[in-house]
């Protein structure tokens, strides 16, 4: 892991415009980034010569845009062309035009002046219009005038671009002109202050078909040059400086968005149940409360992972009870949800505003986080799990514990819920009668002594990156050992499949919540174990369904023998990617893009 | 000649930047002096931004007043445009 990391995780909530997921570095791009000088003229004498240079202005404009318009009528997205008329038409506007030159003569001023007058004058007209959609025009004039403005100034703006391609523009706004100075080749997603769904940066977005979020307020104050940013125009969310796993997610999930755009989502809803009648059940994994409607599009029964480290992570503070409950009760609010599953803290003390000075750790992923920190900041975690509580009164909702390793620290972790829940009984707060409890199965104590955890919880949770991680002792963020990390390495099969075997015959159920859960190559394998339930990000849900739907237990077990009894990882991988590209040639011809 | 008639809006979104463009275009191709009122407001309709300003919405109201040689076609071919619902829907 890197240490260029220090930035801290900003999520901006806005509206999407334009769908898909994409990571970039920013490119604060400002049209009017010249100086203005406003003054009034000397004497009267000079009135002729500021009005002429207003008019030369007014000329020039309407050249470029006219240009931009010719340029633009030759690439494949002329949706937005009428967008330059406009613009056009306001330049030639008369009045627009006497009454400018009207302030210069009038008040003799100069012409930049004269023009930011009239820019006021209309915000003023427009602020006063009722109809939302027509008012939100003033920005059509505020382009016109930053464009004179620009030509007055008589600088020739030189748009550089220097870095590499993955460039996310932000801006206050994008019209269809800014961006013809810019090199849309390199332009991989907008996010702006301003604009709704029909605003011009949606417009352009969707026409050159790339993720784009409006209506941030303040993202261009909040973001520097070459930030790494994550723009999520499906849930309406902008990520700025990710932290690694973060960022890591979202990698994948953009490889989840790119197979799922063209999928019909209709059959998205349809259950996973196999040819032969076995059914698995299908979650979504979230972050956010934003991304529940859309996990709800892509075919989740229910939430899997709710992942809560984003509340400590966005506020300055540590989070109240109420800041929990209110994000907690959008979650189990949601009708179409059979549950939700709410995992506890799972960060280290660390990615505490308030608790900077916790000393650094050399090996962070081993360090003193998830459950063990918890169970040292008792109150904190008790504010959670109270919180937890409240939202259980108004929809069901399971907790699960992370990073379990032993028993000892799911017993008191259980035992602190029960106090929380005393205490809320106590004080006459309303909590569900009973709530199920799991453990994450993550650490690979935990796969050793399962037997014994099942007598402690209702259900188990896999979660597979840290289990993979902690089993095959490599580092996910070592670039030099990517290639060892094989879910479907001979050790990790095992270690799977026991957990599913164990709980079982504990009879109680198991889920899996990793990366693994969404991958497509790995879904019969799962399938063949019997998992329970699987929970990802819900844009892998349409395509592991169909997997499913097409298969049938029977197989899927046969397949599994049959991969559990090679030696090597990377056999496994050929014979299980051979009979899964064979058998599913339509689920992964686009693979290598 | 004067020519006067009045018109609702049927497109959804009113008099958005789209309409109001393509209304100043028609009518800069007549002769005729156009303004429109509504609300006892009245512009140029000529002026996208006089347009724009009059802030008329789905099922407005908004009276054209023609004046000039041209009168008959003008009226007709901002008639046209209008309960064409400006080509949207």
């Amino acid at each position: 892991m890197t240490t260029t990391q220090e930035k801290k995780t900003l999520v901006l909530k806005g509206i999407g415009v334009s769908p898909g997921i994409v990571v970039g570095k920013a490119y604060l791009f400002d049209p009017l980034d010249v100086q203005l000088s406003f003054y009034k003229l000397d004497n009267a004498a000079l009135i002729p010569q500021e009005i002429q240079r207003f008019k030369n202005a007014l000329k020039e404009s309407e050249r470029q845009l006219l240009e931009i318009q010719a340029n633009l009528k030759k690439t494949k997205f002329n949706e937005p062309l009428y967008v330059i008329d406009v613009h056009i038409l306001i330049l030639r506007d008369k009045k627009f035009i006497s009454r400018t030159m009207n302030y210069i003569r009038r008040l003799g001023i100069n012409a930049e002046w004269a023009v930011r007058m009239m820019l006021d004058r209309y915000k003023k007209i427009f602020a006063g219009v009722e109809d939302t959609y027509i008012s939100s025009r003033i920005s059509d004039v505020q382009y016109v005038t930053q464009r004179i403005l620009r030509n007055l100034s008589g600088k020739k703006r030189q748009t550089t671009w220097g870095f590499d391609d993955n460039v996310i523009v932000v801006a206050h706004d994008i019209s269809p002109a800014d961006t013809a100075q810019m090199k849309m080749e390199k332009v991989r997603g907008f996010a702006t202050d301003i604009g709704g769904r029909t605003s011009h940066t949606a417009i352009v977005a969707r026409s050159m078909e790339i993720p784009a979020v409006a209506g941030l307020d303040n993202i261009t104050s909040l973001v520097q040059m070459a930030d790494i940013i994550i723009v999520d125009g499906t849930s309406g969310l902008v990520i700025v400086n990710p932290y690694p796993d973060m960022l890591k997610r979202y990698e994948e999930k953009k490889i989840h968005y790119t197979a799922a755009k063209n999928e019909y989502l209709s059959h998205a809803k349809l259950p996973a149940t196999t040819l032969d009648n076995y059914h698995v059940q299908i979650g979504g994994n979230i972050e956010f409360v934003e991304e529940i409607p859309t996990a709800i599009a892509h075919g989740a029964e229910y939430i899997g992972l709710y992942r809560t480290e984003f509340i400590y992570i966005n506020s300055e503070s540590l989070p109240t009870e109420e800041d929990h409950f209110n994000n907690y009760r959008q979650v189990v609010e949601a009708k179409e949800l059979l549950w939700s599953t709410i995992r506890t803290f799972d960060l280290g003390g660390d990615k505490f505003p308030s608790n900077s000075r916790t000393a650094k750790e050399m090996n962070p992923q081993m360090g003193l986080r998830a459950i063990r920190f918890c169970l040292r900041e008792i109150d904190l975690f008790k504010t959670q799990l109270r919180a937890i509580w409240r939202a259980s009164a108004i929809g069901k909702v399971k907790i699960l514990f992370p990073m379990i390793s032993g028993i000892e620290e799911i017993r008191e972790a259980k035992q602190l819920l029960q106090e929380a829940k005393d205490e809320l009984v106590a004080e006459g707060v309303s909590v569900a009668p009973a709530m199920e409890i799991g453990a994450m199965i993550e650490v690979p104590s935990a796969v050793v002594i399962a037997d014994k955890l099942a007598g402690e919880v209702d259900f188990f949770s896999i979660g597979t990156n840290d289990l993979i991680q902690y089993a095959l002792a490599i580092d996910r963020a070592n670039e030099h050992l990517a290639y060892l990390y094989e879910p479907l390495h001979p050790a990790v099969l095992r270690l799977l499949k026991n957990v599913v075997d164990v709980a079982h015959k504990a009879n109680i159920r198991v889920a899996m919540c990793g990366e693994m859960a969404g991958d497509p190559i790995c879904c019969l394998i799962l399938l063949g174990m019997e998992l329970d339930e699987l929970s990802m990000s819900h844009l892998a849900i349409p395509r592991i369904k169909r997997i499913i739907r097409a298969s049938s237990l029977q197989d899927a077990k046969v397949l599994l023998q049959n991969a559990m009894s090679f030696n090597i990882a990377s056999e496994v991988r050929a014979y299980v990617q051979d009979y899964m590209t064979q058998h599913f040639p339509n689920e992964f011809q686009k693979e290598e893009d | 000649m004067v020519e006067i008639r009045t018109f609702t809006l049927k497109n959804k979104l009113g008099m958005h930047a789209r309409p109001a463009a393509n209304f100043v275009k028609i009518a800069q191709q007549f002769k005729s002096d156009i303004y429109i009122e509504r609300n006892g407001q009245t512009v140029n309709g000529k002026s996208i931004l006089g347009l724009l300003t009059l802030a008329c919405p789905y099922n407005g109201s908004l009276t054209i007043r023609a004046e000039g040689q041209d009168v008959l076609a003008a009226m007709k071919a901002l008639g046209n445009l209008i309960e064409n619902k400006f080509g949207e829907d």
